[in-house]
């Protein structure tokens, strides 16, 4: 294996990677798939290394995946999180994350309430961070899995017209699939409320619609969000039974669609509500791919923020 | 106390029609005589000003000195040295302390403070509604005889537009100017920043300009239907300001401010989440900070107020969403409003109003300026000094600053306060 070095340093924004970056990502994820499909499923690669998973929120999905990733690289997986440590203490973000630096990890992936966090830990730490989710930002390493689901299942990103539905105002996962997307030349509409929807999001170069039944033929894929109650002191709309109603994607609905439609959701789903049980588990739909191929694009970014670059010293 | 001459000066007084050459006698704390035959003792303190400017004193009608109670981030000592250092001889102090500046024992408990501590003069703004809670009227009258030169929720917008109404009326009565802090508290709910691409890039919940201009209208209203002294503060939007010129306009008795910050710093400011960056109101677009200046310039803002607001590194080195609002502003202000000189959007002969009798004329109160018997409250300028500024070597107990290692041109260097040296 050939190895390059990474342009970028850290994992905060998909803003920040160019196509290039992406697709060599996806390049490095193609050579860890298959690790998760063998026996005994591990390789040495970032032996050694210290990988802290600092989450600050409650996940299942992304922190496991973050977990799962780093053993199977070999990398000793520290998880810190928000209940069991010094944090419920009073302890300040920044100096959580010097007390850990000065333990010297390697990679903290980070998962935090408040948009902008990990910009403010890469601003004091040597060590590598990704972004596992902050605020209403951004979700980077959700959108390049999803990225590469899309791939695997269309072959392509440029030209497919993507629909994303749901909370796009609150969403960090739309933010960031609407600048990994538009920037590999898939058509994106929103859909949503239009209470949902900004104003500037038009500034991203997608198109908006109100009107999910509208819309749907035209879709090549359709992502759908979950609706986040916990981030609304007052619904900005009237209920889940009439966000359903015309927002949710259920048999009905999916006629009107392409027959080679693929449906995605970021997880975790809120059972009719936003996707019908059927939907969710049913022959269009891409849920559980996303989570398989979260693990493999997790440890390409592990690997190449915690161990490519030492790799590439070492040929020197 | 011993006579100064400040000598070779240009003597700048713009309200007054004064730009002179000369020299200044300051005796008794009083400005004794200027010109170019000047008179002195022989055991006179003499400054000489190398050519540079002599305006009168600065005056700020909107700091936080956030003494009492948050003594960790200002007091009223090392707040007025701030002042003092800024060329500022007057600041007005925003009624949000612990206790709230709500009942005439606080504010004689500033005004002890002050003239025990103070570098300047401090003149205090008394709250509106008990405890700056919007629910009954605290003691207007009595904050007004202790010595409240206006009254204000700063802070807190007054929600309760019945509230508002009786307070103008009961304020009208006693001619107390109301100072209002506009935003509107539930459209504003939980935004940290303008609301605009900026935000929405970021993930941060926004402040949309209509939550200042809703109720920047709702005051003008009310301040027609009572007849009431209404000052805006720190004026953020393209839309407030038309709504006060309109008001101007009409006759209204509204005044309004420009903060240096919103006349020079937008949204963009908070890219890379940089909580100095964030206040309230907001860092707008180009276009309302392109309003604020045009607002200044045309005469619909009629002063210049720093908002000063100190705040401790733990309320500022957090996450954005969890920072304070607010930055300091004394020392920065000059240089900055002297930038729309250097930009060609203000006359120094405008400007220098800006920071020194308008003020006063919001407040109601008279006008001396640099005329022989005034009050000796002075302040020199080099306009050619170009310097970078850094808020440690500064006066304020916080460093909560946008304006970092900016460079300036225009520097103050002398601040008199009735004739004593105070910076």
């Amino acid at each position: 294996m050939e190895d390059k070095r990474p342009a970028f340093r850290h994992i905060l924004s998909m803003a920040d990677l160019s196509p290039e970056d992406v697709e060599f990502i996806f390049q490095t994820t193609d050579r860890f798939r298959e690790v998760g499909g063998r026996a005994i499923k591990k390789v040495p690669a970032l032996r050694g290394k210290t990988v802290i998973n600092l989450f600050f929120e409650n996940s299942t999905r992304t922190r496991t995946s973050f977990e799962i990733a780093g053993k199977r690289l070999s990398a000793d997986v520290i998880n810190i999180s928000k209940s069991g440590s010094s944090v419920a203490k009073g302890e300040t973000l920044l100096d959580t994350a010097k007390n850990l630096e000065a333990m010297a990890p390697d990679v903290i992936v980070v998962r935090h309430p408040s948009s902008g966090a990990p910009q403010a830990l890469t601003r004091i730490l040597q060590a590598r961070v990704i972004n596992a989710g902050d605020g209403e930002h951004e979700h980077p390493t959700q959108a390049l899995l999803d990225l590469l689901t899309i791939r695997d299942h269309k072959k392509k990103i440029a030209g497919l017209h993507v629909g994303i539905v749901g909370d796009i105002a609150h969403s960090r996962v739309a933010r960031s699939n609407i600048l990994g997307l538009t920037k590999l030349g898939a058509k994106v509409t929103v859909v949503g409320p239009k209470s949902l929807i900004p104003k500037e999001i038009v500034s991203y170069g997608v198109s908006v619609s109100h009107r999910f039944a509208e819309v749907i033929e035209d879709l090549d894929v359709i992502m759908m969000l979950r609706i986040q109650t916990e981030r609304h002191e007052r619904l900005p709309f009237p209920d889940l039974r009439e966000y359903s109603r015309f927002f949710g994607l259920n048999l009905q609905i999916l006629k009107k669609a392409k027959k080679d439609v693929v449906i995605m959701h970021p997880g975790p789903v809120n059972r009719g509500v936003e996707i019908a049980p059927e939907v969710a588990d049913g022959p269009f739909s891409l849920i559980l791919d996303q989570v398989k191929n979260g693990v493999a694009v997790r440890m390409a970014l592990l690997y190449l923020l915690g161990g490519a670059e030492t790799a590439a010293k070492v040929e020197e | 106390m011993k006579e100064t001459l400040i000598k070779n000066v240009r003597i700048f007084d713009p309200t007054l029609r004064i730009d002179q050459k000369g020299d200044l006698r300051i005796s008794g704390g009083k400005i004794a005589e200027f010109g170019s035959k000047v008179s002195t003792s022989k055991d006179a303190e003499v400054v000489e000003g190398k050519g540079r400017l002599l305006t009168p004193g600065f005056i700020d009608l909107h700091s936080h000195l956030r003494d009492p109670g948050f003594e960790h981030k200002e007091d009223i000592e090392s707040g007025t040295r701030s002042a003092a250092a800024g060329g500022f001889t007057t600041v007005c102090c925003m009624a949000n302390t612990k206790p709230v500046n709500d009942e005439a024992s606080v504010t004689r408990y500033i005004l002890e403070r002050a003239a025990a501590k103070a570098s300047v003069k401090v003149w205090p703004i008394g709250a509106i509604s008990v405890g700056l809670e919007g629910k009954r009227l605290a003691g207007l009258g009595e904050l007004k005889e202790a010595g409240c030169v206006a009254v204000s929720d700063d802070g807190m917008t007054l929600m309760d537009s019945q509230l508002m109404r009786l307070a103008m009326d009961y304020a009208k009565g006693f001619e107390i100017p109301v100072i209002t802090h506009c935003i509107d508290a539930n459209l504003s709910h939980l935004g940290a920043m303008n609301e605009g691409v900026v935000s929405c890039k970021m993930g941060i919940r926004g402040i949309p300009n209509e939550a200042e201009d809703v109720i920047v209208a709702r005051d003008i209203f009310l301040s027609r239907l009572t007849d009431a002294r209404l000052h805006v503060a720190h004026v953020s939007t393209a839309g407030s300001v038309e709504l006060i010129r309109r008001a101007k306009a009409e006759g209204l008795p509204v005044t309004g401010e420009g903060a240096p910050h919103h006349f020079t710093l937008t949204d963009e400011a908070c890219l890379n989440y940089d909580t100095h960056a964030k206040m309230c109101p907001p860092l707008r677009s180009e276009a309302d900070r392109e309003a604020v200046r045009r607002g200044l310039a045309d005469g619909t803002l009629d002063c210049i107020a720093t908002d000063h607001a100190p705040h401790a590194i733990v309320d500022k080195e957090v996450e954005f969403d969890q920072a304070a609002f607010g930055i300091i502003g004394f020392e920065t202000a000059f240089p900055l409003a002297y930038r729309l000189v250097e930009e060609g959007v203000l006359t120094l002969e405008k400007l220098i109003p800006l920071m020194t009798s308008k003020p006063l004329a919001v407040l109601g109160k008279s006008y001396r300026g640099l005329k022989e018997g005034a009050p000796a409250d002075l302040t020199l300028i080099d306009l050619d000094a170009a310097w970078t500024y850094q808020a440690a070597e500064g006066f304020s107990k916080s460093r909560n600053t946008p304006f970092e290692g900016w460079k300036f041109k225009g520097k103050v260097i002398g601040t008199w306060v009735e004739g004593k040296k105070v910076f």
